[in-house]
């Protein structure tokens, strides 16, 4: 951030916001990929709860309004000056990565909406996919803990709220 | 086809939804004329945006295709292509429509008087209420729910009034919705941003969730569809729900974008 700028960089609000593009961006990228081009996933395999069924569509709505806020208060950040970049990364990781944990333990495992793929030991296929969370949720926390200190903490008066105007 | 009448044909849907649009733009584009002079003198309004204009035209262009004789044929005897028509009238022209803020130019250009009799009506209890995102939301979605759990599409299929009913339902509790939620225009008693957002929210887990009964439970029931058309049309709907919503969204977060901070509430122009 260029000293220039009028505003302190907000590295808090920076990490949601890419958080929140993560989260949505890896729930983007399983539905296209692992439903549609691969089609391990199923859309809906009858033996889901009615609970489950819920969950999953208010979870479905929530990644698609993540997406879409976390690319809009980037922008507001970018546009007002305040965007800390190495936090954004790290918030990007982290969303991605922790997503894909959670999809992998409470989607497939305790709501059972889906497995990841239909064959007859599946315990590989959710290591590999948990581990693959867990990196990308690391990477995002190493990016944090070196950006911090980087960037300017948030202004005196703590962060404000997003969508007052 | 059995019901010609209504299911293809220049029946009264081709009338409300392609002639009447097309009516309803042409008022359009001349009251932009009109404002655009108007507002041409020193101290006057900024012009009509462009955007605007190109939003509600593409509006009533998918209105107009979703009433053509050939859409209502396909709609009626396939149930593929009725979700094509229900994501054209409930879900896609009214987001656009809403976009080209109707409303605003109405008021715009119409007599002082009348434009502040209209206001007047709008800011009444009843007509805030109707126009509130959760009153519009359960019109809009619980209609959803309706139609499709219950035998009322197997009625509207073979009654010329309930498929009128029905059609028209879309579009008018669509509109209704986009307004309700990403409206631009001006609304002295609009809920907020985190209001519209949990409306938003919750809405669309709730088409998101009808898609999969339907999907999974062989949802409507009482038509001739089989498996394979009935989990082509929940399809469908679903990714086309989930394309609108993302629209839908996007138009909720561009006027919060624009409305920086000082600036007058509700004049976040599209």
């Amino acid at each position: 951030m260029s000293d220039a700028s009028p505003v302190q960089p907000r590295a808090r609000r920076s990490l949601l916001a890419a958080m929140l593009v993560g989260v949505g961006l890896m729930a983007g990228v399983d539905e296209i990929v692992f439903h549609q081009v691969l089609a391990w996933h199923h859309f809906y395999d009858r033996a889901t709860p009615w609970v489950g069924l819920v969950s999953d569509g208010l979870l479905h709505a929530a990644e698609l309004i993540f997406l879409v806020a976390g690319f809009f208060l980037l922008g507001a950040l970018r546009r007002d000056r305040a965007l800390a970049l190495r936090h954004a990364w790290a918030g990007f990781f982290i969303g991605m990565g922790g997503f894909q944990v959670f999809d992998g333990l409470v989607n497939h495992k305790v709501l059972r909406l889906h497995q990841i793929r239909y064959v007859e030991d599946v315990l590989p296929y959710d290591l590999a996919w948990n581990a693959a969370g867990l990196v990308l949720f690391g990477i995002g926390i190493v990016l944090a803990l070196r950006a911090r200190g980087t960037d300017a903490r948030t202004p005196p008066g703590g962060p404000r709220r997003p969508w007052r105007t | 086809m059995a019901h010609v009448a209504h299911g293809g044909g220049y029946g009264p849907l081709f009338w409300l939804l392609t002639v009447l649009p097309l009516a309803l733009l042409t008022l359009y584009l001349a009251a932009r004329r009109a404002t655009n002079r108007t507002d041409a003198q020193p101290h006057g309004a900024p012009p009509w945006s462009p955007w605007r204009t190109a939003s509600f035209c593409t509006g009533v262009a998918l209105l107009a295709v979703a009433g053509l004789p050939p859409m209502m044929a396909w709609g009626h005897h396939d149930l593929r292509g009725h979700m094509v028509q229900h994501l054209l009238l409930g879900m896609y022209a009214p987001l656009f429509l809403a976009l080209g803020a109707p409303m605003t130019l109405l008021l715009r250009t119409v007599p002082a008087g009348l434009s502040r009799a209209v206001v007047a009506v709008l800011g009444t209890r009843p007509a805030r209420l109707l126009v509130h995102p959760a009153t519009a939301a359960v019109l809009d979605m619980g209609g959803m729910y309706v139609l499709y759990l219950t035998p009322l599409y197997a009625w509207s299929a073979v009654s010329p009034v309930g498929h009128l009913f029905v059609h028209v339902h879309f579009v008018i509790a669509g509109y209704l919705f986009a307004w309700s939620i990403a409206g631009p225009d001006p609304a002295r008693h609009r809920p907020g941003m985190r209001t519209r957002l949990a409306v938003l929210f919750v809405a669309s887990a709730a088409h998101a969730v009808l898609g999969k009964i339907m999907y999974g439970h062989g949802f409507p029931r009482g038509t001739a569809a089989s498996a394979q058309e009935l989990e082509a049309a929940a399809l469908w709907m679903y990714y086309g729900g989930d394309a609108a919503a993302l629209l839908l969204t996007a138009a909720l977060f561009s006027a919060w974008f624009r409305v920086r901070p000082g600036a007058v509430q509700g004049d976040a122009r599209l």
